[in-house]
């Protein structure tokens, strides 16, 4: 069993204008120590996902069903009182802007002393030892001194630290991280990474990073999901999915890259735009941009825009692709005609 | 502004091309961090000074932009990157130092003769949210510079052209009844787009255009740019921290540290060999794509603050080549057999390659 | 701690009314009762207000129609009434139904009058002051902050007794709702002046106006065209606030007797002709335009403060 499982996990948002889907069937699972990405662009509902894992989301949304299971324990329908005895002790979170989570008017020591208190029975004295070596463990300069800092007193590279070293207080099984170093510099990037990546390794600790970008997501995790508009449309290890994707979504989204083409030449784009979650198209929701859904002659494949596409197995990936799945039965089916 | 205005006065590339479009000579910017002139009034030592404390943004930047190239300027937050370009379209003013355009000086004109020159240099801005005016529909946010620059068209010849533009930049003709907040950040993007090729111009100031974008937009809007350079002959200078785009899309780069140039280059030569320590870290910290995990070269300590610059060359105190002579002499560009121009003493000196 | 909104793009709309139909403003109004309840009493008010002539059973400022031996008379609902006089009649025998109306167009013609005179000032002046900043920017804000520092009734009792001192109260009475217009018109432009130049700073800084600033449109223009309908919002805000100060203005300078004139009552002066009454027994000579003021400027603000709820960007993005 997983440490962490998601089934068909449902998020709505009750707006004025109706009911937003804003994450739909998103099923996935995470292993005591894995590192999964999960990968879209903006609206594709990752940072719901991650939210809604802790029930973090706020009015008008709600889970409309499914069901997130943690070591055993149902958290959807968990009350408030339970489910934070669960989060920052054993599931953690990281933002994207530090100043989320730091308190401008505490130090750093104090923040780390009091969420350290809230969840043990601890003396004062052994927790801000306990903190120390955490600052210590994220490699900050003279730890010591920053116990004693105000967040606004340190740079945008040493606030993120100082996070992680706070979602590492309590030892939890799962540090889920949201777009953590999107605001910091590429250099910046690359040392947060690399310590993050050291210490859920050294620690066993598993890890959810929510990014949009695809050169951290393949340097850093494990397996990857991708999303779009609300739904999980690929899913596997990550090296096999930046080196083959098979979902078309994936694919042009790879080869949008300027990596991907030749310099001084256009780029692979895709055309069009993610529908809003109020007005999606039928069918499979990327079918208006699809090359595979949109015949030669201008005629739009049936299965595409009526039918939602279900996962079908290529390799280690699952894919909501009706392409994929075509190509799979094709290569079956022969393969079948042969045995016989 | 009269029929000089009107009609396009591009020369023949050929004609002049020995000389930069573009030279920014020693430029200089700082922002005084204190208000007014009591605020800068203190106390020290028994007696009432005056002290004013600056940001020095930008230290003697020296950049040529040749006709036609799109130089890319890369650095990280709080290089100066931005303000140089907000310099040279004269949203600022500038500190120090000179800014040509074609020839002629620009930064100390008045804004009536400063108008030409505003119709051929064009900006667009990073955030598509925040650069349209929620309160003019998508037909007045485009005819506006128009109707600016050619006081003397027709109410017909003003719409032809935004037609044209619309239909330029991939926006429906009938866009133009709607206001800017209903459509996506792309969308958004592409109608900056639009209004800044309006009035026909040839040089181009793109300050992060695509850093606010989704990754598969941004592609759309790359791939925009370049289509309006190839068709319309444009220049561009380039504001990016992104050095994936720069690699494909520049033809020089520039990288700047702490308000100064630390290396120019022809595109392919800077991915291949970057020569200065700093261009050296930078390119390894790009997440790639591939399989080997590169080890990336970790810098010392942080950027300092542009408040107390340090002395000699500003990268020194990161730098794992740095010597006596680095922490007290600027390093000026000088230029390297590759093509490229590099302000280290390391490599000036041959210590490093 | 926020959770992140999907990306969610609402379906363009055409038309002005569609646009309306589809806003924020109206979805909210349709929802809050004292909002709906605020406004139906306003424009009942204004409306009787402005329709006085035409409504009202008598002119209170044609003395041919008062009956001095009318005076004093109660309102219907108590022994001694007139059935011609339903609310009663003040001391000089003038109904106080008519006067009422008559007063309260008085008191919003001044209200509003005022609040004009202050909205521009104070707009130009804040504009001017948040764009172009540095010098201009000080010496306004100064000028400002020296106006706040005197309160307005003080400013208005001076002005007030000295225009009565030397033109004498008769030519005062002529001209008074053009002078009460004046006096706290310039005495509140600080209000709107302080709350245009910090949405200006707000909205200097945005890029729209960088580029039309790169355009080489004239600060006037981009002043006036693009800074100034995005800070339309607070204005609204503010607006309602102050047309409610500047008829209490108005009421409370009436009262010293440095208002409007008996003759020409507003609802201010009305409550001062019949404050003398009130221990001789005619309550209602006071009471009754009292409570009307209280009901005009309680409509008001409630109304300000469900505009400031819809339209505080905070609360809603739109």
């Amino acid at each position: 069993m997983s440490l962490l499982e998601v089934n068909n996990l449902d998020v709505r948002f009750a707006l004025r204008r109706g009911e937003v889907k804003a994450l739909r069937d998103v099923c996935f699972t995470l292993d005591r120590g894995e590192r999964l990405g999960i990968v879209g662009e903006s609206g594709a509902g990752k940072s719901v996902a991650a939210f809604s894992l802790l029930n973090l989301i706020a009015k008008p949304g709600y889970i409309a069903g499914g069901s997130v299971r943690f070591d055993g324990q149902e958290l959807t329908g968990m009350s408030d009182r339970a489910l934070r005895r669960i989060r920052g002790h054993r599931i953690s979170m990281i933002f994207q802007d530090p100043m989320m989570t730091l308190n401008p008017v505490l130090t750093i020591g104090e923040q780390m002393v009091e969420c350290l208190k809230a969840h043990r029975r601890i003396a004062r004295r052994e927790a801000r030892a306990i903190a120390l070596r955490k600052l210590e463990q994220v490699q900050i300069p003279s730890p010591e001194a920053r116990l004693d800092q105000y967040p606004h007193e340190l740079s945008g590279g040493m606030r993120q630290r100082v996070i992680i070293a706070i979602a590492l207080l309590l030892d939890p099984d799962i540090i889920i991280a949201d777009e953590p170093t999107t605001a910091l510099d590429v250099t910046i990037q690359a040392e947060i990474m690399a310590l993050l990546l050291e210490l859920c390794e050294k620690h066993n600790v598993g890890l959810i990073l929510i990014t949009h970008d695809l050169g951290v997501v393949s340097q850093v995790t494990q397996r990857m999901l991708v999303m779009y508009a609300g739904r999980v449309i690929e899913q596997g290890p990550t090296r096999e999915i930046i080196n083959d994707p098979q979902h078309p979504y994936t694919q042009g989204l790879m080869n949008a890259l300027p990596q991907m083409a030749t310099p001084g030449e256009r780029l692979n784009q895709i055309p069009g735009s993610m529908p809003s979650l109020d007005n999606l198209p039928s069918g499979c929701a990327f079918h208006p941009r699809c090359g595979f859904a949109q015949r030669a002659d201008g005629s739009e494949r049936p299965a595409c825009c009526t039918q939602v596409p279900g996962f079908v197995t290529s390799g280690n990936c699952q894919v909501a692709c009706h392409m994929v799945a075509e190509m799979i039965e094709r290569e079956r089916i022969p393969a079948e005609e042969t045995t016989r | 502004m009269t029929a000089t205005a009107t009609a396009p006065a591009r020369k023949t590339p050929a004609a002049d091309a020995g000389r930069p479009l573009l030279e920014i000579r020693s430029l200089e910017k700082r922002f005084s961090l204190c208000g007014d002139f009591l605020e800068q009034l203190k106390f020290k030592g028994g007696r009432l000074v005056r002290e004013q404390e600056y940001v020095h943004a930008i230290n003697g930047v020296d950049l040529d932009i040749r006709r036609g190239e799109a130089l890319c300027v890369v650095g990280e937050s709080g290089c100066g990157k931005s303000t140089v370009a907000r310099t040279v379209m004269g949203l600022l003013h500038p500190s120090g130092g000179e800014i040509r355009y074609d020839g002629t000086r620009i930064d100390d004109l008045s804004t009536k003769a400063l108008m030409p020159y505003r119709r051929r240099m064009q900006m667009i801005f990073q955030n598509p949210y925040a650069s349209l005016n929620p309160r003019m529909t998508i037909q007045q946010t485009l005819e506006e510079p128009i109707r600016l620059h050619h006081p003397d068209w027709s109410r017909q010849q003003v719409c032809d052209k935004v037609a044209e533009v619309m239909h330029a930049v991939g926006i429906a003709p009938d866009w133009g009844k709607r206001y800017g907040h209903e459509f996506s950040g792309g969308q958004r993007q592409r109608i900056a787009i639009a209004r800044a090729l309006a009035v026909d111009p040839e040089f181009i100031v793109a300050d992060e255009p695509i850093s606010a974008l989704d990754v598969s937009i941004q592609a759309q809007v790359l791939n925009l740019l370049m289509d309006a350079q190839r068709e319309r002959h444009l220049t561009y200078l380039f504001i990016t921290h992104d050095l994936a785009v720069v690699e494909h899309f520049g033809t020089r780069v520039a990288v700047m540290y702490l308000g100064r140039v630390c290396e120019v280059a022809p595109t392919a030569t800077l991915f291949a060999t970057p020569r200065h320590p700093y261009t050296r870290a930078l390119l390894s910290a790009i997440p790639r794509l591939e399989d080997d995990r590169p080890q990336h070269i970790r810098l010392k300590g942080e950027v300092p603050t542009p408040v107390n610059l340090p002395s000699g060359c500003v990268f020194h105190a990161r730098c794992p080549h740095a010597n006596a002579r680095c922490r007290e002499e600027v390093p000026a560009l000088i230029a390297t057999d590759g093509g490229a121009r590099v302000a280290c003493h390391a490599i000036e000196e041959g210590r490093l390659d | 701690m926020s959770t992140p909104n999907p990306a969610i793009e609402s379906a363009p709309a055409t038309g002005r009314w569609e646009r309306f139909r589809d806003s924020y403003l109206l979805y909210s109004f349709k929802r809050d009762l004292v909002a709906q309840a605020s406004l139906l009493i306003f424009v009942v008010l204004v409306a009787a207000a402005v329709l006085a002539p035409w409504l009202a059973p008598m002119n209170p400022y044609d003395l041919a129609q008062i009956d001095i031996l009318a005076s004093e008379l109660p309102p219907f609902w108590i022994d001694g009434s007139e059935s011609a006089y339903p609310m009663g009649t003040d001391a000089q025998g003038r109904d106080l139904l008519s006067t009422i109306l008559y007063g309260a167009r008085v008191s919003l013609i001044i209200g509003f009058g005022a609040v004009a005179l202050q909205a521009t000032l104070g707009v130009v002046c804040g504009l001017l002051a948040g764009y172009l900043g540095g010098r201009i920017d000080a010496f306004l804000m100064r000028l400002a902050d020296i106006q706040l520092s005197f309160s307005t009734l003080m400013v208005a009792i001076v002005v007030g007794a000295l225009v009565k001192a030397i033109f004498g109260g008769a030519t005062f009475s002529t001209y008074a709702v053009p002078l009460l217009v004046l006096i706290i018109g310039l005495a509140e432009w600080p209000q709107y002046a302080r709350t245009v130049r910090a949405s200006v700073l707000a909205e200097k800084s945005k890029e729209y106006v960088d580029a039309a600033r790169t355009m080489g449109l004239s600060s006037r223009r981009i002043m006036f065209r693009h800074i100034l309908p995005n800070t339309l919002s607070p204005i609204f805000v503010i607006s309602t606030v102050q047309v409610a100060n500047a008829i209490i203005s108005e009421a409370a300078l009436s009262f010293l007797g440095l208002g409007m004139p008996e003759t020409h009552p507003s609802l201010g002066s009305l409550i001062k002709s019949g404050f003398d009454y009130l221990q001789s027994g005619s309550w209602w000579i006071t009471l009754i335009p009292g409570a009307v003021l209280v009901l005009l400027v309680l409509v008001i603000n409630l109304l300000g403060d469900w505009l400031r709820d819809v339209l505080n960007p905070r609360l809603y993005k739109g």
